[in-house]
């Protein structure tokens, strides 16, 4: 289990990770979510102790990475798609790692035949493009066959094949009883692969649910509706305790009130509707929602120093 | 599960397959080799052939350092290379990686650097070897009438030993100045100002200024043990190399002090 404590990192001025403290469970996909800027590769280079924290702890099984008597053997990172050197050739980068945490041989060749680079692996890296280069760093954090994997925004830059590769991968590791710990920016990349999310913006926790909770708590639902009497109909669901807007088309938006109670009413006051259609927040949309209003809430809430960002 | 820990053995074994498995570190030993050689032998030969004409070489006639002063130019390989194992890390990104494999960062580059300064050892005796026994064919095969040194003779064999010593030191000082900076045009800036630009500003500078740098300069004071003979202001080699040495392990102490801190 990953146990953050209060965990904040400044760069100098800059609050990138504040205050944050959460748990990830074993044996989940869990999503760490949250806007370009968000701090989430902070928060995930403090984990495998590439960055000191300013405050707080961040703990693998109660112990600090840099204690672990074997790192690879415990937690698996992939922070960084370009993260080894290009002249040595893909075999030999794992080559070099395993070695260095005394990890068999074999077990080089057995996991670029997991991420499929068997047959470029002899090749200079350098010569390799994006998607080899993510497998490559796959392959690197797959190698002491760890309980704890970590991938910072591991679809990045992938074609959709490599995408579903990745997916697939991930729900593999989880359903072979593994804590995989996953970051992205896009909520409806989580949607699909995790069971639980850690949302952030600024630094700051937003969010620490299961995903189908944070899905239905965070998209709110309203009813459009058309109408040759607007006005009327209007007044009407005021009456009953709706918020109405009109969008720019003339519709009105209706929130509070289910599509069917909105037929119902119309239907008593003899009102002809052309259309009734229920609408529901993208997932894209209402993460936007929730992250803009964490940025607005920084904002105004960072009267010390006055060197919010803008 | 109760795994063995990762000892300083894996981590060097490690760093061995990291320096071997890329051609950067072949090639620039290569340099250094033909450098320091070639250098040796023409400077040998050249001299030679002076000898009867040029009253100044017969008088100060020193066949050893003819054939060893002139891998004080190969030593630039050694330092390049001493910089370049460590920056390339940075460089590439390749320190997120090792550092996650090997979180205690003071074993990570302590592996790295006994690794290079070893390699740096071997083939700095080979060179310094291929040196003197080259340089001082070139002599005998130019003037067969002209004084040579061998092996055998008093104080040779330390001074072509302790110039293999010395071209390793050079590598690890330039190791130590690149944990501290990072980038491998910096520290080759740096390291280059320590042998070379350093020493010649002194020289410049009124005999009581220049005079103690151009002893106690611990590069300089390493370069002792190219000699066969100490002047009345000269540190004996040992204690010159033995200077360098120290001061080396200084850089590598505050290096690691702050390799230790820092964001990776
Ligand atoms: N090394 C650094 N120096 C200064 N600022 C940094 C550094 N790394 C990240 N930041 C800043 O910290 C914030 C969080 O960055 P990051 O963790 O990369 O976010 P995310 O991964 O969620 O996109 C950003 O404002 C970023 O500019
Ligand atoms: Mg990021």
């Amino acid at each position: 289990m990953i146990e953050a404590r209060n965990l904040t990192k400044s760069y100098g001025a800059t609050l990138a990770v504040d205050d944050l403290t959460f748990d990830v469970k074993p044996g989940t996909v869990t999503g760490f979510l949250g806007p370009n800027g968000a701090g989430k590769t902070t928060t995930m280079r403090m984990i495998v102790g590439l960055d000191r924290p300013s405050k707080g702890t961040v703990t693998i099984d109660g112990r600090r990475y840099r204690d672990l008597p074997v790192p690879l053997q415990e937690v698996g990172a992939l922070l960084d798609a370009k993260a080894f050197h290009g002249g040595r050739s893909g075999y030999n980068h794992l080559l070099c790692l395993a070695q260095a945490n005394g990890i068999p041989r074999r077990r080089v060749d057995e996991v670029l035949a997991i991420v499929g680079l068997d047959a470029a692996a002899k090749r200079r890296a350098k010569a390799f493009s994006l998607g080899m280069g993510q497998r490559l760093g796959i392959a690197a954090a797959l190698l002491g066959d760890p309980r704890i994997l970590i991938f910072d925004e591991p679809v990045n830059g992938l074609d959709p094949e490599g995408i579903a590769w990745v997916r697939r991968l991930m729900r593999d590791l989880a359903g072979a009883g593994r804590t995989v710990f996953v970051s992205s920016h896009l909520m409806s990349e989580m949607a699909l692969t995790a069971d639980h999310v850690i949302v952030i913006g600024r630094g700051r926790l937003i969010r620490d649910e299961s995903t189908a909770r944070f899905i239905d708590s965070s998209s709110t639902r309203s009813v459009l509706v058309r109408s040759p009497s607007t006005p009327r109909l209007n007044e009407l669901l005021i009456r009953e305790g709706a918020t109405v807007e009109t969008d720019p088309s003339g519709a009105l938006v209706v929130v509070g009130l289910d599509a069917a109670r909105v037929g119902e009413i119309a239907a008593q006051a003899g009102v002809v509707l052309h259309e009734l259609a229920p609408q529901r927040a993208s997932l894209e949309e209402a993460f936007m929602e929730l992250t803009s209003e964490s940025v607005e809430f920084h904002a105004t809430g960072s009267t010390n120093g006055g060197q919010g960002d803008r | 599960m109760t795994a063995k820990p990762y000892s300083f053995a894996n981590v060097a074994v490690s760093e061995w397959t990291k320096l071997r498995t890329v051609r950067s570190t072949f090639w620039t030993f290569v340099v250094g080799g033909v450098l320091g050689v070639g250098l040796s032998a023409l400077i040998s030969g050249v001299s030679a052939s002076h000898y009867y004409s040029d009253v100044v070489i017969r008088a100060t006639w020193d066949p050893v350092g003819r054939s060893i002063r002139p891998l004080l130019l190969a030593q630039l390989a050694f330092a390049v290379l001493g910089v370049l194992t460590v920056t390339a890390e940075y460089s590439t990104g390749m320190i997120r990686t090792s550092l996650a494999a090997v979180p205690k960062r003071t074993k990570m580059m302590a592996a790295k650097m006994t690794i290079s300064a070893l390699s740096s050892l071997v083939v700095g005796e080979v060179v310094a070897f291929a040196a003197f026994l080259v340089g001082q064919t070139m002599i005998h095969s130019v003037q067969p009438t002209v004084p040579y040194a061998t092996l055998g003779q008093h104080n040779v064999l330390r001074v072509v030993i302790g110039a293999g010593l010395y071209l390793a030191l050079v590598g690890l000082l330039a190791s130590g100045f690149a944990v501290l900076l990072r980038h491998a045009a910096a520290g080759i800036a740096v390291i280059v100002a320590m042998l070379f630009i350093i020493p010649g500003l002194a020289a410049a500078l009124p005999t009581s200024w220049s005079q103690p740098i151009e002893e106690y300069w611990p590069t300089n004071a390493g370069t002792e043990v190219y000699s066969l003979g100490h002047g009345a202001h000269a540190l004996s080699a040992w204690v010159g190399l033995g200077e360098m040495a120290l001061f080396t392990a200084v850089v590598i102490g505050v290096a690691l002090y702050v390799l230790e801190r820092r964001d990776a």
